[in-house]
């Protein structure tokens, strides 16, 4: 039987807890050191499925700015997360947008939508 | 002229600005004024894109330019509340006369019965740390390089050295990855790093990113354009270790070194400062050394987090309110708290008692990184498992416990 110890800070929410999990043979048998139920999740997950929302950019054309700020609705799974942020860069909106519009929908087919992050007057 | 003359009049329309005015008028302020300078309110949350803002404050997790606008959600449509953009206050005086200008108006005297300083800090830039070697384009600060990339759509550069490990610099170095620059190493001249944990994770781990700890840049390279740096190894007393020097390439240095409360106004008011803090003297309801003068938010002193300044800007616009119409009531006793062993700086830097007694939170910044810290024999303590200088601690004094106070009391802080 292999016991293993993986210590990770979660990074759910600033405090940043710093988490001990145990593994027997790979399989996750405790976790502790997390102040709250959203860091045993987050360890769980970052062992075997790692996620990570998305924030970047979009071109926006008709705004105050010449772009806008978009984040993913969801967690992207993390291996991912670059090739997002690339076919984010060929992404082209048009002002007004409210907070909260999908500006890309279902990215890469991986089930989460990528959405404005404010509002953008047109000008 | 009368409709010049406000209940409250507030410096800033960043995070503390608006808070402090939605504060001002829940507590019964009638005639509020927000001056800012940007072409819209939100302050540098607007070119923070990233999320994990607002788990304290709105209970959700939000990014800046969201934060920002849920701030704005409470302040519009009020009558009460006038923000002007565009403006920009050239002078403060004593007795809450504020001088502006903007494109519309021209210049501007405006009366405040009280008046609330939010103008946030800036940040320290290549001649605050004085690197030396040769002046070429291509050194940012990490926020303006933000701004550039998150609002303005420009890219500072492709291959990237970031100096200083503030939590604007480890944001940037995930930024530039995600748009397919190279960064090549972050370093820092502390045995520690001076950004929050979540974030050497989430954005240099995760993007193999390498810290160098303990290290500094001793050169700048490049005629034209930053060619690369050279970087040293420093000693426990940040001296550089001869021999320990290496060249790193890149064409671009982001600075984040460091912020600095944005205090010009505050000094042309005489206001009295602290020395570490940057930024004027307050009491718990954030008053400055001049009567009917509250400041809040990172003009203060410098936050890591984003719910905090807004915690505290509510603090003021309360006081402002009830000072402007009617009056906080006289105070029995005048509590100095000094930081002790381990603890930097507490804000607030005395408590004016009352008969009224009111729960006093303390926010405070640790010397070092520390476990498992608490006080012992004490009036109050708090136990936390860690400390870090880079993220605040906060600590609520109860009334009853302020009672008991005679003169100064201490914070302290120590590994148990």
């Amino acid at each position: 039987m292999a016991v293993e110890k993986k210590v990770l800070t979660c990074i759910t929410c600033p405090i940043g807890c710093e988490i001990t999990a145990e593994l027997t043979d790979g399989v996750i048998t405790s976790v502790v050191g997390n102040s709250c139920p959203r860091g045993e999740k987050y360890t769980r997950e970052e062992l075997t499925a790692p996620r990570r929302m998305l924030t970047s950019t979009v071109r926006l054309e008709g705004g105050r700015m010449s772009l806008l700020p978009v984040v993913s609705e969801k967690t992207l799974p993390k291996e991912k997360i670059l090739s997002c942020a690339e076919a984010l860069r060929s992404v082209r909106v048009k002002a007004p947008i409210k907070e909260g519009t999908v500006i890309c929908e279902n990215i890469l087919g991986l089930g989460v939508n990528i959405i404005a992050s404010r509002d953008m007057e047109r000008v | 002229m009368m409709e010049n003359l406000y209940d409250v009049v507030i410096v800033g329309g960043g995070p503390a600005g608006l808070s402090a005015a939605y504060s001002a008028y829940k507590n019964g302020a009638k005639k509020i004024l927000v001056l800012e300078r940007d072409r819209e309110p939100g302050g540098i949350l607007q070119q923070c894109i990233h999320n994990g803002f607002g788990l304290h404050h709105f209970k959700e997790e939000l990014t800046g330019p969201g934060y920002a606008h849920r701030c704005m959600e409470l302040v519009k449509d009020k009558p009460e509340i006038e923000i002007l953009v565009d403006t920009m206050v050239l002078d403060v005086q004593a007795d809450k006369t504020v001088i502006a200008v903007n494109p519309e108006k021209g210049l501007m005297t405006i009366k405040g019965k009280t008046i609330i300083l939010t103008m946030g800090c800036r940040e320290r830039t290549r001649g605050a740390i004085r690197i030396p070697g040769e002046r070429p384009a291509g050194v940012f600060t990490a926020g303006a390089a933000q701004r550039m990339v998150n609002m303005e759509g420009y890219l500072p550069g492709k291959k990237i050295v970031i100096l200083g490990s503030g939590d604007i610099g480890l944001i940037m170095a995930r930024r530039m990855s995600l748009e397919g620059c190279k960064v090549q190493a972050v370093l820092e001249i502390c045995p520690f790093s001076n950004g929050l944990t979540r974030n050497i994770v989430q954005c240099l781990k995760d993007y193999d990113i390498p810290l160098y700890l303990s290290h500094t840049i001793t050169k700048i390279k490049g005629k034209g354009r930053v060619e690369g740096i050279t970087a040293a190894k420093v000693d426990d007393k940040m001296q550089i270790i001869p021999g320990s020097e290496f060249d790193i390439d890149c064409d671009t240095l982001l600075l984040s070194v460091g912020l600095i409360p944005e205090n010009e106004l505050s000094r042309g008011l005489k206001l009295k400062m602290h020395p570490l803090t940057n930024g004027p003297i307050v009491d718990q309801h954030r008053e400055t050394s001049v009567e009917g003068i509250f400041a809040a938010g990172n003009v203060v002193h410098v936050h890591d987090l984003v719910d905090f300044v807004s915690e505290e800007a509510e603090i003021a616009g309360k006081y402002a309110a009830i000072t402007a119409i009617g009056s906080i009531g006289a105070k029995t006793q005048d509590v100095e708290i000094q930081p002790g062993e381990g603890i930097r700086t507490c804000v607030p830097q005395h408590i004016a008692v009352s008969e009224a007694g009111e729960t006093v939170r303390l926010f405070m910044r640790v010397r070092q990184p520390m476990r498992k810290v608490g006080g012992g024999e004490m009036l109050f303590t708090k136990m936390l498992p860690v400390a870090k200088p880079s993220e605040m601690i906060a600590v609520n004094l109860p009334a009853e416990k302020i009672e008991q106070i005679n003169g100064t009391i201490q914070v302290v802080i120590k590994e148990v």
